[in-house]
């Protein structure tokens, strides 16, 4: 029997250690890590509340990681900032108060860790959301009809809806459409810190 | 080492052993309830896989309900797939392997089977909660937090049956096959939980988390589906040939190099990514290590099978299982170069990752499960397959599908990668790119699917016992002068 619990100790010592060393470690790195306060007194990165924290578990949600990832990668590595995908490199401070983490695996569609900066547009966004196609020719992002209300045309357009651009109606945007898109705008990493300089 | 100790039992030991029949009876009711479920997520997956692969390249196909859109039905098909068919298949065979191997009954006569209808319970239940947009939203983990609970309690039950056999078995030395699954039993229920714990615990923070994802999610493969696959591997192999594993020593080298290797590849899944250089570059060298336990088990294999190859001729389950030690050797290096920072900077957040994914799961370890339950399902129902055709139909449409799917995924995954690298191509161009590959793969998955049906109809047909008596083994073509 002896041997037998020798190998399960060796066993279990080897995953042990990886958890440790991939795992504890970096997270005992990051153990002082905190807001970074600007020189107007600003602290960033800002955590979440209200909608824009009600649209981030909708983005989780809906599994949009599984085609949008938000992590910029550094210069000369891919084209993440010739493509405008941000100021900067990403960097751990940036994923503080992130739980889950959303730094996604695959770019079906483009990162959007700085979405927020590249496209404020509300109009832009809902109709995005509502069908891909209208805004970006040739998507093949599901269209995400069932967050809208769909409003025939009228002369009176109702209160916070957007004019589709064939002019057949009107699209009326949902709680979970409207928290969606206040997530979406608040991805925005133009703000400086000293380990990474724009 | 003796020679004997490389090979599993030899036939018609005498005396007071156990003889093969009585041990398989006592695992008929466990092992057939599990690999029957396995089969049937198997089918829900692929409905789910299609589903998800329609909607790649045609978005507006049912897509009114939030619980059909494609964000919720592809996390959904990975763990049908990776909780429902892979680890219960892997479950049921690696309980019927640990009885034979250890020469003792299966214990928990009655413990056993409800784990059974508790796991099922589970995956349902978490696929569910997914599609209901209940997702953790952390990869390989999507289940609720819940499911830990029941699949951690059926994991604790078959620790306690492994040991237990391990315990009582009847023969001395133990064959390597048992090293690989007295590690998977081991691992794979710590790295579920800690990978749970870790996910959910304030005290981890921010980018630790998706180090804890990667840790997690890599090793679900490495030191879950592997060892069983590669237990499985060193069982067949030699039982269909008839002949012992090359080198005892190789093998055990083999097993530690994998145990200590493979644990440390996950965070390559991060490289460009917002984490310490040093942590994804440990990444890097523990898959640039691997080469060692992969090169020495196909060697092995290899030696093993050598003058034998005739056999694949005849045999399904040495067909499935030698595809699928040789997809093990393939994906290892793929994965392994794959890690290089250069390579890495194309074929990251593409298509080529999803190929290279399947071509684990499915080429290798799928495979594997399909080479298993062919050998051992006959004897636990005491039934011949019904028919040695749906057997081929089975080879040949989930080799070919999944070999349309990774060339089809890896060619427009490493384009795309190259093009998305091109900042003077627009996003949109390369959308257009990939489509027609997009098209290849849910061509892959129909093709595929065909070969679960078959694979299906087969396993029904089997439990029906609708099919002769056992007498010898159901053969591809007749052996000559058979």
């Amino acid at each position: 029997m002896n041997r037998s619990l020798t190998i399960a100790l060796g066993i279990m010592l080897t995953v042990v250690l990886s958890m440790a060393g991939l795992v504890l470690i970096p997270n005992w790195q990051f153990r002082e890590m905190q807001q970074h306060k600007d020189d107007d007194g600003n602290l960033w990165p800002v955590q979440l509340e209200g909608a824009e924290a009600l649209g981030r578990a909708e983005y989780v949600s809906l599994g949009c990681i599984y085609c949008h990832t938000q992590q910029v990668r550094p210069p000369n590595y891919g084209a993440d900032l010739d493509r405008g995908w941000g100021l900067r490199r990403a960097v751990p401070r940036d994923y503080l108060f992130d739980k889950p983490h959303l730094l996604g695996t695959m770019r079906t569609g483009p990162d959007l860790a700085n979405i927020g900066a590249r496209q404020p547009s509300r109009d832009w966004h809902m109709l995005h959301l509502y069908n891909p196609v209208i805004t970006s020719p040739g998507s093949t992002m599901p269209p995400h009809r069932f967050l809208f209300e769909r409003v025939a045309a009228t002369d009176r357009a109702p209160e916070r809806a957007i004019r589709l651009p064939d002019e057949s109606g009107w699209i009326l945007p949902s709680a979970r459409a409207e928290s969606l898109f206040a997530y979406l705008r608040s991805l925005d990493k133009s703000y400086d810190l000293p380990e990474a300089p724009q | 080492m003796t020679p004997s100790l490389a090979q599993p039992l030899p036939e018609g030991l005498p005396g007071d052993r156990l003889s093969r029949i009585q041990i398989d009876r006592s695992c008929r009711q466990t092992v057939v309830w599990y690999v029957v479920s396995a089969v049937a997520w198997l089918l829900a997956g692929s409905l789910l896989a299609l589903l998800a692969s329609i909607k790649m390249h045609s978005p507006g196909f049912l897509a009114d309900a939030d619980w059909l859109t494609f964000g919720r039905v592809r996390p959904a098909h990975l763990s049908t797939m990776i909780y429902g068919w892979g680890s219960m298949a892997g479950v049921g065979v690696l309980l019927w392997l640990q009885a034979r191997l250890s020469r003792s009954r299966l214990p928990l006569p009655l413990l056993l089977p409800v784990t059974v209808v508790i796991w099922n319970l589970a995956v349902l239940y978490g696929t569910v909660r997914i599609l209901q947009g209940a997702s953790t939203g952390i990869e390989w983990l999507e289940f609720p937090v819940e499911v830990l609970a029941f699949i951690g309690f059926c994991m604790a039950v078959v620790i306690v049956a492994s040991v237990l056999m391990f315990i009582r078995r009847q023969v001395k030395h133990t064959y390597v096959s048992q090293w690989y699954l007295f590690g998977a039993v081991l691992w794979f229920p710590f790295l579920y939980v800690l990978g749970v714990v870790l996910s959910e615990a304030g005290t981890v923070r921010g980018v630790a988390k998706a180090a804890a994802n990667w840790w997690f999610a890599h090793n679900v493969l490495g030191l879950w589906f592997t060892p069983i696959g590669l237990a499985t591997a060193y069982y067949m192999i030699p039982k269909v040939i008839g002949r012992p594993v090359h080198s005892y020593h190789l093998s055990l080298l083999g097993f530690w190099t994998l145990a200590i290797f493979y644990n440390w590849a996950g965070t390559h899944h991060l490289i460009g990514g917002p984490l310490p250089a040093w942590l994804v570059t440990v990444g890097i060298v523990g898959s640039m290590m691997m080469f060692i336990p992969v090169v020495t088990v196909a060697v092995n294999h290899h030696l093993t099978m050598v003058g034998h190859f005739h056999h694949l001729r005849t045999s399904p389950t040495l067909r499935f299982v030698v595809l699928a030690a040789m997809s093990y050797t393939v994906v290892s290096f793929q994965g392994s170069l794959t890690a290089l920072r250069a390579v890495n900077e194309v074929s990251h957040f593409t298509h080529y990752t999803i190929a290279h994914a399947h071509l684990g799961v499915y080429a290798f370890f799928t495979m594997m499960m399909f080479g298993a339950v062919y050998y051992i399902l006959p004897r636990l129902m005491n039934t011949e397959w019904h028919s040695a055709r749906w057997i081929r139909i089975h080879f040949w449409t989930t080799s070919l599908g999944m070999a349309i799917y990774w060339l089809g995924l890896t060619w427009a995954g490493w384009w795309q990668g190259q093009l998305m690298n091109d900042p003077n191509v627009p996003f949109l161009a390369i959308v257009e790119y990939t489509k027609p590959w997009l098209h290849s793969r849910s061509l892959a998955g129909v093709v595929m699917t065909v070969g679960h049906l078959s694979f299906a109809w087969l396993v029904w047909n089997l439990v029906r016992q609708r099919g002769a008596a056992l007498i010898g083994p159901t053969l591809l073509k007749r052996r000559k002068g058979a």
